[in-house]
């Protein structure tokens, strides 16, 4: 049990530990909309990139403010920029907008449970986002549309606020047209010279182009969103063990050492954020778990 | 002592003036030794010079919400139960700085903190304390990225475990299948008997140190009398203890009683202090705190023990996930009884009796259980 | 009319319902095209039918005296619009306007009226699919209201 060490007291290794954060600067900020902005981060030590898969995310650490999870939203497929796209809503969030090209982030991860990249890559994907939920999930849809030949359809149904607050609409716009993506996109409220749906995503359920049978479903956005999300999709006949979802809890460590992320027999950091539904259908319904 | 692995020596037996001679051993091996010591009325530990700083003569008595240190008249070193501190407090830590860091230009930059850990020898652990170490080494060691700065302390350590012939009031570790009896990670282990004016020890090696350490004491070869007296002292223990659970088919039935109306009627008790979770030996939840100096040059991160029975605990932008005191209360016991099991194969609770003995109010662990394991099997009021 | 039937037949909304309740339907529909800006109804007209979409797009509007026209709810292709129909003072609270090239079935609600005052199993039949739709509609209304992606939630 004790080790016979030579003197009395023994120095941990410095090195790779997790606790510890990585340097990255600031290479672009983009304004997506009011409250929510996309930061392009380059590694400042030697790298060979940002490995990671989507639905990860990383412990993000502004200089003397804190640090919080934010999940990657740039394309697994290019490790070199680390993109996050987060919106200003406390201390953290609203210290991050603040940053200009050249400022420094300390950066660990990546972290957590990636969406099932290997079972979608031969189905049918049905993405369903809300709000900044559909920042977790672009890497995904990057990976598959990426892969687009060998795959099936990829359909997207997303719900923001207005249509002031629709994020990545110039790429939406792209993917649509050059990818193949079937994107429905829905607000809450609109002016009249609002041409596209106006009501809450899961409207977009009952009549969106998915064979129930075949497809997998991923789903991000506010839980109770989710909730319902889950109750529509469970109509069209999708089964629980088709569906995804990402969970959100408060984070300290990221790698299932503080507690703070527990749900029920989970811990969101390492066994999620993405959680497949069954896994989890028996806690959702339980209240402040 | 009933199996006995490989390593471990053969027992043998020592006068109670010859434990100074381990205390000795440990110093020349440059080990600081911590133990059992009376300090601010309570049985707590601390740094020991010599066996003189052992809590000879001393006793506790415990119940919910109380302890008494009280005086008893026989010359034991280790008659009493387990105080409100634990292993927990020298391996885990309840603040530590991980790094620094300090700003420049546009940047900062991250220094490390390195994290030193000096050779500590524990003497006098009892077996609750020992399971509450192996659930601390699950939870810190055992994953894909474990806590560098508990391994290394961890990796330091030095175990003189004792039986436990003295259970408290509180205690409930034969439940929880924890003790009395010291039967792993020890390095030596001692029982002390005092009957009939005899007073002496049995130690036994439990590690390659332990043999080297116990080589050092003045000893006989224990006999089977002796061997037959510690049996017997270790059966007694286990039917002189303060509190009992049922843990059969404990997880399932709490998984199932998350809507038990019990939840709300000890929440009305329940003074949301975390004391429970402080002096609780395996509960190991914790916080990161940034701060700056005043000149916002130099900042730290500083890691601090928290407890589930804040708001802030599980607070997301928006509000608190568990905001009721109820929920709080629930998150604490089921997971020490139930999600624990799933998260790292062993229950959360090594039955120390400290957090029933430690709350304000006598909040009892396993007398909540045992109402709702009660109403469960006769009835399901509220529940799914 | 004939030629409605079998659409009507095979709409979800339709579906099940006895041959006789289904002609009684169909007698009081008809084929209408709406270029885009043109209103289907406006508020406070009296509501003297519903809508079963067949292409197009609807947006529901709500005219605010700051804000111009609000919209509260799109409809479109296979969906039904309208129950202001059913219930008294059968008045539309709502605008509804062609966003673009929208064909509907419109079935006269004054004479289904009549056809379910006199026949109370097909007034039944048509509660029952439309509180369907009204509890959808007002479930997605509460959705909207808790501003589901603004706040955390
Ligand atoms: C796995 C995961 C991925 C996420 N991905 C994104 C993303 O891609 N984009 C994005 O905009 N947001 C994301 N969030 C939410 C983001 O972490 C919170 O918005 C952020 O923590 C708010 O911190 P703040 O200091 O700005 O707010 P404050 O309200 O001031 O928060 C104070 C503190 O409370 C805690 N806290 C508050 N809200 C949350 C929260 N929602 N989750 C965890 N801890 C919280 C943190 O410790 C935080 O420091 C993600 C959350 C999780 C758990
Ligand atoms: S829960 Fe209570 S009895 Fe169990 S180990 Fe913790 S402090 Fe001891
Ligand atoms: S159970 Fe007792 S010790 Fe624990 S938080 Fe409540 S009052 Fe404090
Ligand atoms: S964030 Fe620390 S355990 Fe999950």
């Amino acid at each position: 049990m004790a080790t016979e060490s030579e003197g009395l007291k023994l120095r941990n290794a410095p090195g790779t530990d997790p606790m510890r954060p990585a340097l990255f600067e600031v290479h672009r900020v983009r304004q997506e909309t009011r409250d929510t902005f996309t930061l392009e981060l380059r590694s400042r030590g030697p790298s060979d990139g940002f490995q990671f898969l989507p639905g990860q995310f990383n412990m993000v650490y502004v200089f003397g403010v804190g640090e919080v999870p934010i999940s990657i939203s740039g394309d697994p497929n290019r490790p070199n920029a680390l993109f996050h796209t987060t919106r200003a809503v406390g201390a953290v969030t609203k210290a991050m907008r603040r940053l200009r090209r050249g400022d420094v982030l300390g950066i660990r991860g990546p972290f957590g449970a990636s969406w099932p990249v290997n079972e979608v890559s031969a189905r049918e994907v049905i993405i369903v986002a809300g709000g900044i939920g559909l920042a977790p999930l672009r890497p995904m849809i990057y990976q598959l549309l990426s892969q687009r030949d060998q795959r099936g359809r990829v359909v997207l149904l997303y719900g923001a606020r207005t249509p002031d607050e629709i994020l990545f609409t110039h790429e939406l716009q792209q993917w649509r047209t050059q990818l193949g993506l079937e994107a429905f996109v829905t607000v809450d409220r609109a002016h009249g010279d609002w041409q596209g749906n106006v009501g809450v995503v899961t409207t977009l359920i009952p009549k969106a182009p998915f064979d129930p049978s075949q497809a997998v479903a991923l789903v991000c956005g506010p839980e109770v969103m989710m909730r319902f999300t889950v109750m529509e999709l469970s109509k069209r006949g999708i089964s629980k063990n088709r569906i995804y979802i990402s969970m959100e809890r408060n984070m300290k460590c990221g790698i299932g050492l503080c507690g703070h992320c527990q749900f029920g027999p989970y811990y969101v950091c390492k066994d999620g954020p993405v959680f497949r539904y069954d896994q989890v259908q028996d806690l959702i319904p339980l209240r402040e778990i | 002592m009933t199996p006995r692995p490989s390593e471990w020596g053969p027992p043998f037996r020592f006068k109670p003036e010859d434990l100074e001679s381990l205390f000795v051993v440990l110093h020349e091996q440059a080990y600081k030794i911590i133990g059992p010591t009376v300090n601010d009325d309570a049985i707590v530990l601390g740094e020991l010079n010599s066996t003189a700083d052992l809590p000879v003569g001393w006793t506790d008595e415990q119940s919910g919400g109380s302890y008494r240190l009280a005086r008893h008249s026989r010359p034991e070193f280790f008659h009493f139960a387990s105080g409100p501190h634990s292993l927990k407090q020298y391996l885990h830590p309840p603040s530590v700085c991980l790094w620094t860091a300090s700003r420049n230009g546009h940047g900062f930059e991250i220094m490390e903190k390195v994290q030193e850990a000096g050779k500590l020898a524990f003497v006098g652990v009892r077996a609750c304390d020992l399971h509450a170490l192996a659930i601390l080494d699950k939870v810190f060691k055992a994953g894909p990225l474990p806590d560098s700065s508990y391994a290394l302390r961890r990796s330091q350590l030095l175990v003189i475990a004792v039986n436990c012939t003295s259970p408290g009031g509180t205690c409930f570790c034969e439940s929880m299948k924890c003790g009395p009896q010291v039967d792993e990670g020890f390095d030596l282990v001692l029982t002390e008997i005092e009957d009939e004016g005899r007073h002496f020890f049995v130690g036994q090696a439990g590690s390659e140190s332990g043999r080297t350490i116990a080589a050092k004491i003045p000893q006989e070869e224990a006999s089977s009398t002796d061997l037959e007296r510690v049996e017997t002292m270790l059966n007694d223990a286990r039917t002189r203890m303060g509190r009992r659970l049922d843990t059969s088919d404990l997880k399932k039935q709490l998984y199932r009683s998350y809507d038990h109306p019990r939840w709300e009627e000890t929440a009305e008790r329940c003074l949301n202090c975390g004391n429970c979770t402080m002096v609780c030996p395996t509960c190991f939840c914790n916080t990161m705190e940034d701060v700056t100096d005043l000149s916002g040059v130099r900042a730290e991160r500083w890691r601090k023990w928290d407890s589930c029975f804040t708001t802030d605990f599980s607070y997301i932008h928006g509000g608190s996930i568990r905001s009721s005191a109820k929920s709080r209360y629930r998150q604490w016991l089921i997971h020490k009884l139930a999600t624990w099991v799933d998260q790292f194969g062993t229950f959360g609770c090594v039955g120390c009796g400290r957090c029933i003995t430690w709350c304000p109010v006598g909040i009892d662990l396993t007398e909540e259980t045992a109402a709702i394991l009660e109403s469960n099997s006769t009835s399901t009021p509220g529940m799914k | 009319m004939e030629t409605l039937k079998p659409l009507l037949e095979e709409h979800p909304f339709l579906r099940d319902l006895s041959a006789e309740h289904l002609d009684l339907v169909v007698g009081c529909a008809k084929n209408v095209r709406f270029d885009p800006g043109k209103y289907l109804f406006r508020e406070g007209q009296e509501a003297n039918e519903f809508f079963i979409i067949r292409d197009g797009h609807v947006a529901v509007e709500i005219h605010s005296a700051t804000k111009g026209p609000v919209i509260i709810q799109t409809v479109g292709a296979g969906e039904i619009l309208g129950w202001s129909w059913l219930i008294p003072p059968y008045q539309w609270h709502f605008d509804a306007r062609a966003v673009e090239v929208t064909r509907a079935i419109a079935l006269d609600g004054k004479c289904l009226r009549g056809k379910c005052e006199k026949d109370y199993h097909l007034g039944y039949e048509l509660m029952k699919r439309f509180s369907h739709i009204i509890e959808e509609r007002l479930a997605a209304t509460r959705l909207q209201l808790l501003d589901l992606y603004g706040n955390g939630i």
